[in-house]
């Protein structure tokens, strides 16, 4: 059965392959190694004449991807771990993402930067982030994160060969090992993907057969695991059941799947892996409160990181991250809420 | 030097002067956007530099990017209606003085972010054997950021078709490179294995002389090369900001590029090239003015969609 990360690695080598303007760039890329976490595993020997492995400087091999693109090529960068995006954050924000608006539309700066994110890898306050909450909001600047269940292979070559704007793609350390699609999950869950004219869809989940939700859970990457997971137990334990939007596109966001899961529910939680505070799901339960007639009798919480680097003691990192027995207490307190509002 | 030569140097460095000193009037008037950082004094190097180059080749210009920019070939017109904020402008009102465009010249305000770009830009042309180069100017201030020296490597080790050019003007913005520079300039470059020509002078002349041999090097070898030309700017940083010792900068009119080649052109020439570019300044100002504004609304409206997935 196919892996995210053998997803991955098949878009990689059919991106180029397809495409001779993409060019792949990275630190410790290079067979027989293959990168930190293996998707660039085979390219160097299948295209060694455009794979490139780099020095250690995230800035510069991010800037010279910005000039590639700006002179007609599709370059990928690598970052090894997410949390070295920071190295690479003038590039990304006052460079990649500035050149088609600051020169008028003239130029294109089609790149895309992947990089594993995420923790529960025990790797400790710096290996363990999920950084692209600092990068969501960057006028320009698609961030897109995969999840299990959509795709990855079909995101990935979207990002590489169809989107011209700069990309940063999001790969949850631990998605790498996940399982793809519907034969992995309980039997009953309904999984559908957006219309696939956009680049980057949003998968909604439900229980088949079940009553009306009664919440809805927005979540993005390898959350999207642990929610459909509390999810279940929500349904066997509790009979609550909760619609799962999970967007691939985080910034900008089209919120319309979530809204409209919300309509139908009138409670929402938002679940990201990140520090909560002023993160994505901010933004989620902002869109909704605006965009929604039902405000008035809004029910919503965010569920994240607690506000702290990432600890590495395996007991200490769970207890600083969202887990399965939170998002199932966030919901179920919702749900209750709601009941109370209702009186 | 021929004579025709010579009065083609002074009219590409009179037009870039007056148009320059043109910008700062109109900055004083409040006529222009943001800020504007002048070149004035530094003509020699865009000139000598640019003037050495294809038209083919690519200019990764800075803040200080007006005399690169109508050095290259940009419109004249263009580059003033940027300024003014005009839907003619180079960027169409986007950019402003700082982030210009046109085919082969792209500039940047942020200091040192343009080198891995232009080093980009370099495996790019060399991978299509465009035999294309890109020449990137940076100052003396840029040196001191880091991505500099992640650019000099890789573009050392790569093998990149790339001409880095130091306008040392002595200052960065207010701090005189007394205040922030360690060791050697040509030895940075050099340590990474990139010949450096340095050139104390602002002979257009000896400039251009000496870039046509590291351009042509860079060209046949496929490999980068540095130019540091020492020099220095009449005018501020941008505005407002110059506490030099005026007594300093008397001192270096004396090396003024405009005054050092007219003392080898006859009265004639000297006077066509001022004429020449004067009317050449006063006619793009002048239809600048004239220019439409954007329509905010139609415009980011449109951009914003253009964002979209």
């Amino acid at each position: 059965m196919t892996t995210v990360l053998q997803a991955l690695n098949e878009a990689m080598h059919e991106a180029m392959a397809s495409d001779e303007r993409v060019l792949f760039l990275g630190e410790d890329i290079l067979d027989p190694y293959g990168g930190a976490f293996k998707v660039a595993q085979g390219l160097s020997t299948q295209f060694p004449d455009r794979v490139l492995t780099t020095p250690i400087s995230e800035a510069a091999i991010t800037g010279i991807a910005t000039g590639l693109a700006l002179r007609g090529m599709r370059p990928v960068v690598e970052i090894m771990f997410g949390d070295f995006l920071s190295l690479a954050f003038d590039q990304l924000l006052n460079h990649a993402c500035k050149f088609r608006w600051m020169y008028n539309d003239q130029v294109r700066v089609p790149m895309v930067v992947r990089t594993p994110m995420g923790g529960r890898r025990g790797y400790g306050p710096t290996h363990s982030q999920c950084t692209e909450k600092h990068l969501l909001g960057i006028p320009g600047l698609r961030v897109v994160a995969v999840n299990s269940l959509c795709d990855p292979k079909q995101l990935l070559l979207n990002a590489i060969l169809r989107d011209d704007e700069p990309t940063l793609f999001v790969e949850h350390k631990l998605l790498y090992l996940s399982r793809l699609g519907q034969s992995s999950r309980p039997p009953r869950f309904e999984i559908t993907c957006s219309d696939s004219v956009f680049l980057y869809p949003a998968v909604s989940v439900r229980i088949a057969g079940a009553p009306k939700a009664g919440v809805t859970i927005a979540t993005y990457g390898y959350m999207a695991d642990l929610v459909l997971d509390a999810a279940w137990r929500l349904a066997m334990e509790q009979e609550i059941f909760a619609e799962v939007i999970v967007p691939t596109c985080l910034s900008p966001l089209d919120i319309a799947p979530i809204l409209r899961s919300f309509e139908r529910t009138g409670a929402l939680l938002a679940v990201e892996e990140g520090a909560v505070s002023l993160g994505w799901g901010s933004e989620v339960l902002s869109l909704v409160a605006e965009g929604s007639p039902k405000v008035g009798r809004f029910v919503a919480r965010r569920l994240g990181a607690r506000d702290l680097p990432i600890p590495s003691s395996r007991p200490l990192e769970n207890a600083a991250l969202p887990g399965v027995q939170d998002i199932f207490d966030a919901a179920m307190q919702l749900v209750t809420r709601q009941e109370k509002n209702a009186v | 030097m021929s004579d025709t030569t010579g009065a083609r140097l002074m009219h590409e460095m009179l037009r870039i002067r007056l148009f320059e000193e043109r910008a700062l009037e109109e900055f004083s008037r409040g006529r222009l956007f943001g800020t504007t950082h002048t070149c004035i004094g530094q003509e020699a190097d865009a000139v000598g530099v640019i003037g050495a180059l294809l038209r083919s080749d690519i200019v990764f210009s800075n803040h200080r990017g007006h005399g690169h920019y109508l050095a290259h070939g940009g419109s004249m017109r263009a580059l003033a209606a940027e300024l003014m904020g005009r839907s003619t402008g180079a960027s169409g009102g986007l950019g402003g003085s700082q982030h210009l465009h046109f085919p082969g010249f792209y500039s940047n305000g942020v200091q040192g972010g343009i080198v891995p770009c232009a080093v980009g830009m370099a495996l790019a042309e060399k991978r299509r054997n465009s035999g294309a180069i890109i020449t990137v100017f940076l100052g003396d201030g840029t040196l001191g950021e880091g991505v500099v020296y992640e650019s000099l490597n890789i573009a050392s080790l790569w093998k990149l078709p790339v001409l880095f050019a130091v306008e040392n003007n002595r200052y960065a913005q207010t701090t005189p490179v007394s205040a922030n520079f360690a060791g050697d300039f040509s030895l940075r470059f050099k340590a990474f294995g990139i010949d450096v020509d340095e050139l104390d002078t602002t002979d257009v002349v000896v400039i251009s002389e000496a870039a046509t041999l590291a351009v042509s090097s860079v060209r046949e070898r496929v490999a980068p090369r540095a130019i540091l030309l020492n020099t220095y700017r009449f005018s501020p940083h941008s505005k407002g900001d110059d506490f030099r010792d005026p007594a300093e900068i008397d001192r270096f009119r004396q090396f003024d590029p405009i005054i050092l080649l007219r003392a080898r052109l006859s009265h004639e020439e000297y006077d066509r090239a001022l004429i020449v570019a004067r009317d050449e300044v006063m006619g793009a100002f002048a239809q600048a003015e004239k220019d439409a504004w954007p329509d905010p609304a139609a415009l980011l409206d449109a951009r914003q969609e253009l964002l979209k997935p």
